[in-house]
């Protein structure tokens, strides 16, 4: 079975009244996984047995109906760690690295009896937008099988968008939740920073990298969330405030009435395509008929975002992915004649490209007499950004704009030029510097391919994103298209 | 021509926190090869560190006991540099918000008192440990993790006696505060040392050298003395000083050239993104400053002036603090401040290298040294018997209850003592003629006899004004 016509809800429903068992929804997602994914290529390894373990054991105590995600199927992005099943990040770094504990995600996740299926393909070390840096595979979008998934979580996008699991975690640093969830159709969330722990996650940039849940549906996405948030003593920045039912205010589609949403001018700006503008000029019209005020706005320093970024996230990226240097773990050369040959050889053959592009960049930026001019100046861009965006939610309830400027890329566009690349996360870059949720979710199709929005809201108020999301779902159809698997839509 | 020297000295100083710095695996020692580990030791893929907030008071009381300003807004950097037993390939410590600043300690060198300011202190980890042997390098990281605080010296120090009196002082109000053990031969301290000389009126400072392998006080003042004549000497012959790190060699007592520094090592210093900045506030650090023990410079003015202790006393007493309270306490119980001290010098401290083990660790108690004391003041006992008592003290024996049950208590009362006087005398009239004929060694010979008959318990001088008074008469 696929996941296409289901939501959390009805599945759990289902368990519960026992009209399936959570067995026998394991053994039709791996079916159903086999069947597609040799046209998908989302998942990097399955957890066949281990899940089929757990759900019979998940069958044998019941399913009660305060257990909503209990035998529930779940795909987790290859950075997030899993106690005994291979963690690669996509990398061959680590291709055979079993890690011995568990991500806070991954023991929350069982707590709340999902069965964590497989491990998806991302971009190596989440570092790009296409999942064309993996070191194992290609993706291919759900929607169109010669463009791109989007990435970094490109694989957790492809398989929930077809219908292979009804969720899959990914990881956002600059935008990769959002922008797969965007080129696939999907709905994606970058919490706040500091509402998902980052233990267990395999650091990219620190102070950047949120875990987050994609799913098919706006409340679907709020469930999960409310499971994996969360204050944890493992990860001293993630946050004590409260985690709310997210789901639970999700009943009216009309709430946004009377909310003022801003829409950024320099998020419909030179740069972003005009099937993707009309998108979001139509969804803000959308909101106008629910009731509620749309905002030209202005984020006068967004454009300096991408620069900022590269600097600050490759320079956390350089020092974090130090530890991969062949000693404890993970790939060692061979033919090596001293321990210089040992970390030079190692990480020569064991990193690709973009990433070894990125450890250079940020190596460089945090170079003594360059420090100042790079990473402290990024820095201080960083502030005037944050300052941007605290000046407009100050009177407006969140803000409105694209995910991406475009919709899905074809494979190989764009993969030899890292600056377009780049460029794709203008608009989902500024939301990870300044710490706040972003949500990504179907608004339009363009020559057959999804368009995506954006929600952007104050620190820790994922629950008016959702409101807003969910209210913008319930009137409109985008999230009920499904792609037709194997060929062209 | 005359030259002027400049020592800048870095201390390492090891905590005695329960746990590590960054993570919950416990701190100690002798355990198996990475027994004391966890995956965030390891540097795994996805690990955080936590901050060890016990650290953080440590650097606090260090900051407090070295007359240094506490930064209250504080944060980790990393440092970042490849080596095997660096897991994580950088070490988080403190760049440019050290935890305490413009600190100094006072050191006496020959009578002449001198502060010695600290730049700086911060909170760090420490490394693993690389082993080699012939086709294999071992990593252990069992201390990786291990709490540090590094102290900065300020370029004050001008002489190798003062980086001698320096360390010292440093060592001892560390030790004071109980934070550290500070003990250079189990490595909870650790120095590194830098040295230039210039000529006496140079306004800039000569080109520095480092030196390695100083494994006690001693050691650095030897090797300071030695790197100070030889870069005198190079620069009197009309050479240059190298900037270069030397091995001190402990048979010779000269420094030999290890390595010669090309340029600066570039560590990339950036914050810590993983551990929020840390917020300190005033009420913990007057929480931390009103529980802090009494200093050693505090209490050597009060045995000097208030107890009558010479300085050179005063001094010794104070090494530690578990000596300088075991003092206090054997006072506090009346024990006579000089006799507590000459004891606590001489029978303990020889006890303590007998038995090659801290005051702390033997069943001395303040309270069996005081009543030892007591027993010797009041007459209850002699010094000779003080002997027998003192070696039961170290076996945690009462010592009234000791002197009592072994008979040992000394027999002063005349009225007992005349009879037996009376006694030895009609039993030795030739004693008797030989004192009236001048021969003052008879008295020994009756003292003796006296001793003998009372099996050693007569008090000497009793016995002798009774004895004196007797042969007079």
């Amino acid at each position: 079975m696929n996941y296409f016509d289901k939501d959390l809800a009805s599945l759990h429903a289902d368990l519960v009244a026992k009209k399936m068992s959570a067995k026998e929804l394991t053994e039709e997602t791996f079916a159903n996984i086999k069947a597609t994914d040799p046209q998908i290529d989302a998942f990097l390894n399955l957890n066949e047995d281990a899940a089929l373990t757990q759900a019979t054991k998940i069958d044998e105590q019941g399913i009660n109906a305060d257990q909503p995600l209990a035998g529930i199927p779940v795909g987790l992005k290859d950075n997030i760690v899993t106690n005994g099943l291979t963690t690669t990040a996509a990398s061959k770094m680590l291709e055979n690295f079993k890690p011995v504990y568990d991500a806070t995600v991954t023991e929350k996740l069982a707590n709340a009896q999902m069965i964590t299926v497989g491990k998806t393909n991302m971009d190596e070390f989440a570092m790009g937008g296409s999942t064309e840096n993996s070191a194992f595979k290609t993706t291919k979008n759900a929607w169109d099988h010669t463009k791109v998934p989007g990435g970094s979580s490109g694989g957790s996008a492809a398989a929930v968008a077809s219908g292979q699991v009804p969720v899959a975690l990914g990881s956002d640093t600059g935008g990769s939740i959002r922008q797969p969830a965007a080129f696939n159709g999907v709905v994606g969330i970058k919490p706040t920073y500091g509402r998902v722990s980052r233990w267990g996650l395999i650091a990219f940039g620190s102070s950047l990298d949120q875990i987050g849940p994609m799913t098919r549906g706006v409340k679907d996405n709020a469930t999960v969330l409310s499971a994996i948030a969360g204050h944890d003593e493992h990860d001293l920045t993630s946050s004590t405030q409260a985690v709310p039912d997210f789901a639970a205010d999700l009943n009216d589609a009309t709430s946004v009435k009377g909310m003022r949403i801003g829409l950024p001018k320099e998020f419909l700006a030179e740069g972003v395509n005009d099937d993707v503008k009309q998108a979001i000029l139509a969804a803000a019209d959308t909101y106008r008929q629910l009731g509620a005020t749309v905002d030209e706005v202005s984020l006068p320093h967004n454009k300096y975002g991408v620069a900022a970024y590269y600097i600050i996230a490759s320079s956390e990226a350089s020092s974090n992915l130090q530890r991969f240097d062949g000693i404890r773990y993970g790939y060692r050369a061979d033919d090596v004649q001293n321990l210089e040959d040992v970390y030079v050889k190692s990480r020569s053959e064991g990193f690709g490209e973009e990433v070894k592009r990125r450890i250079m960049l940020g190596t460089f930026s945090l170079s003594a007499g360059f420090y100042d001019a790079y990473f402290l100046k990024a820095a201080k861009v960083r502030t005037v950004i944050i300052n941007d965006f605290k000046a407009v939610l100050k009177d407006h309830d969140f803000i409105m704009g694209p995910v991406a400027p475009t919709t899905a890329f074809g494979i190989g566009d764009e993969i030899k030029d890292p600056i377009t690349m780049y460029m794709n996360d203008v608009l989902t870059i500024p939301v990870n510097l300044a710490g706040l949720p972003g949500l990504s979710l179907p608004a339009g199709f363009s020559n057959s391919l999804p368009v995506g929005m954006q929600l952007i809201g104050r620190p820790f108020d994922e629950s008016t994103l959702y409101k807003a999301g969910y209210a913008f779902e319930q009137n409109t159809d985008f999230h009920l298209q499904v792609p037709t698997l194997g060929g062209q839509n | 021509m005359n030259f002027e020297t400049t020592i800048g000295l870095e201390v390492h100083i090891e905590l005695k926190t329960h746990s590590k710095i960054f993570s919950p695996s416990p701190v100690a020692y002798g355990a198996e090869p990475n027994a004391n580990t966890n995956v965030i030791d390891w540097g795994y893929p996805g690990v955080l560190p936590t901050t060890n907030k016990g650290v953080v008071a440590d650097g606090i009381i260090a900051a407090l006991a070295l007359h240094a300003t506490v930064e209250q807004h504080t944060h980790f950097d990393r440092k970042n540099y490849f080596y095997p037993d660096n897991p994580k390939a950088y070490q988080i410590t403190q760049s440019d918000k050290p935890i305490g600043h413009d600190g100094w300690v006072e050191v006496d060198v020959d009578g002449v008192k001198k502060k010695i300011g600290i730049s700086e202190m911060h909170i760090e980890e420490d490394a693993g440990k690389n082993t080699h042997e012939r086709d294999y390098s071992y990593v252990d990281l069992n201390r990786q993790g291990t709490p540090l605080i590094e102290i900065v010296s300020k370029p004050d120090i001008a002489s190798p006696a003062e980086a001698y009196a320096y360390l010292e002082a440093l060592r001892q109000r560390i030790q004071f505060t109980g934070i550290s053990d500070v003990k250079m031969e189990e490595g909870s301290m650790r120095v590194d040392v830098n040295i230039s000389v210039r000529p006496v009126g140079q306004e800039k400072f000569g080109t520095k050298t480092e030196l390695k392998n100083l494994n006690s006080f001693n050691y650095v003042q030897r090797g300071l003395e030695y790197e100070e004549q030889r870069q005198q000497q190079v620069l009197m012959s009309g050479g240059s000083v190298q900037q270069e790190t030397r091995r001190f060699d402990e048979k010779t007592g000269e420094t030999i050239l290890m390595r010669v520094k090309a340029g600066a090592d570039d560590y990339r210093y950036f914050p810590e993104p993983d551990l929020p900045a840390l917020n300190i506030s005033d009420d913990w650090i007057k929480e931390l400053g009103d529980a802090m023990p009494e200093m050693p410079t505090k209490r050597r003015e009060r045995y000097v002036n208030d107890l009558g202790l010479t300085d050179y006393d005063a001094m010794v007493i104070t090494q530690t603090k578990e000596m300088s309270d075991f003092f206090d306490a054997a006072v506090a119980l009346k024990a006579d401040p000089k006799m507590a001290a000459n004891y606590l010098q001489g029978d303990v401290n020889a006890y303590l290298n007998e038995k090659q083990v801290d005051l702390q660790a033997t069943k001395l108690t303040p309270a069996n040294l005081a009543g030892m004391i007591n027993l010797i003041s009041d007459g209850t006992i002699s010094s000779k018997m003080a002997k027998k008592v003192f070696k039961a003290i170290t076996d945690g024996e009462e010592p009234k209850a000791y002197v009592e049950a072994h008979g040992l208590v000394q027999l002063s009362d005349p009225a007992k003592l005349q009879p037996i006087i009376d006694d030895v005398l009609s039993a030795n009239p030739q004693s008797i003629e030989d004192f009236n004929n001048g021969k003052k060694r008879a008295v020994g010979f009756l003292v003796g006899q006296i001793m003998k008959q009372t099996h050693g318990q007569a008090n000497p001088q009793v016995v002798n004004k009774l004895l004196m008074a007797a042969l007079q008469q």
